[in-house]
């Protein structure tokens, strides 16, 4: 992982057109502003982990053909 | 080909229309080449079955037999995943995750499955706006009602 310290204000680029900014440092919280092509998704990597989980948890049900068949 | 599925058994499928996530889902990036299948009951759910693996099978719906007003735009890079050529070509589906009564039920519309029916390449995308659509839409049947 690179690792790199900025201060409010400062910003950093990844390739040529993605430029990720320092806006506000309050406490723990940073806050970020990030510029990008639209065809560039952004997204909190929660968002991620839970659609991850929710998938696996679609998987997890073992008794799925008994409940469709009660749901008829 | 015949392959095992997690709900139907054996059952033999047409090689033709095996659709390929090239990423797989989200979460389970291993497993990429996926069938659709019917299931015989009266509610509009479809089974998506991996061809590889037995254990790993979704059931899936459309998203609009539960909101109908489900709408969404395909990011540049999504139509380009996917060689889209034209809308008209794409299907839609949306992963369900059954509790053990239909209205604990619910259905993925943050992330839904999008499915070019030219190519038969797919791939799980992310909704920009997650305010809108939920991870966990509660199963209620909009249109499509057996009643």
């Amino acid at each position: 992982m690179l690792v790199l310290s900025r201060k409010k204000g400062e910003s950093i680029m990844i390739g040529d057109q993605i430029e990720i900014k320092v806006l506000a440092i309050d406490g723990d919280q940073v806050k970020l502003g990030i510029v990008a092509p639209k065809s560039i998704k952004v997204h909190r990597s929660e968002i991620f982990e839970a659609i991850q989980e929710q998938n696996k948890e679609a998987l997890g049900n073992d008794n799925v053909l008994t409940i469709l068949n009660n749901m008829k | 080909m015949i392959i095992e599925t997690k709900l139907l058994g054996e059952v033999e499928i047409n090689e033709s229309e095996i659709i390929t996530f090239e990423q797989g889902l989200l979460g389970l990036p291993e497993y990429k080449n996926y069938i659709l299948l019917s299931l015989d009951i009266d509610l509009p759910l479809a089974l998506l079955q991996s061809t590889e693996v037995a254990s790993i099978g979704f059931v899936i719906a459309f998203p609009y037999a539960f909101k109908k007003d489900f709408e969404f735009d395909l990011s540049e890079e999504d139509i380009q995943d996917l060689k889209i050529a034209s809308v008209e070509d794409v299907i839609t589906y949306a992963i369900v995750t059954l509790k053990e009564s239909f209205k604990d039920s619910t259905i993925n519309l943050l992330a839904p499955l999008v499915i070019n029916t030219k190519t038969n390449t797919a791939k799980q995308i992310v909704l920009q706006d997650n305010s809108q659509y939920s991870l966990q839409f509660p199963l209620q049947l909009e249109i499509g009602s057996a009643i």
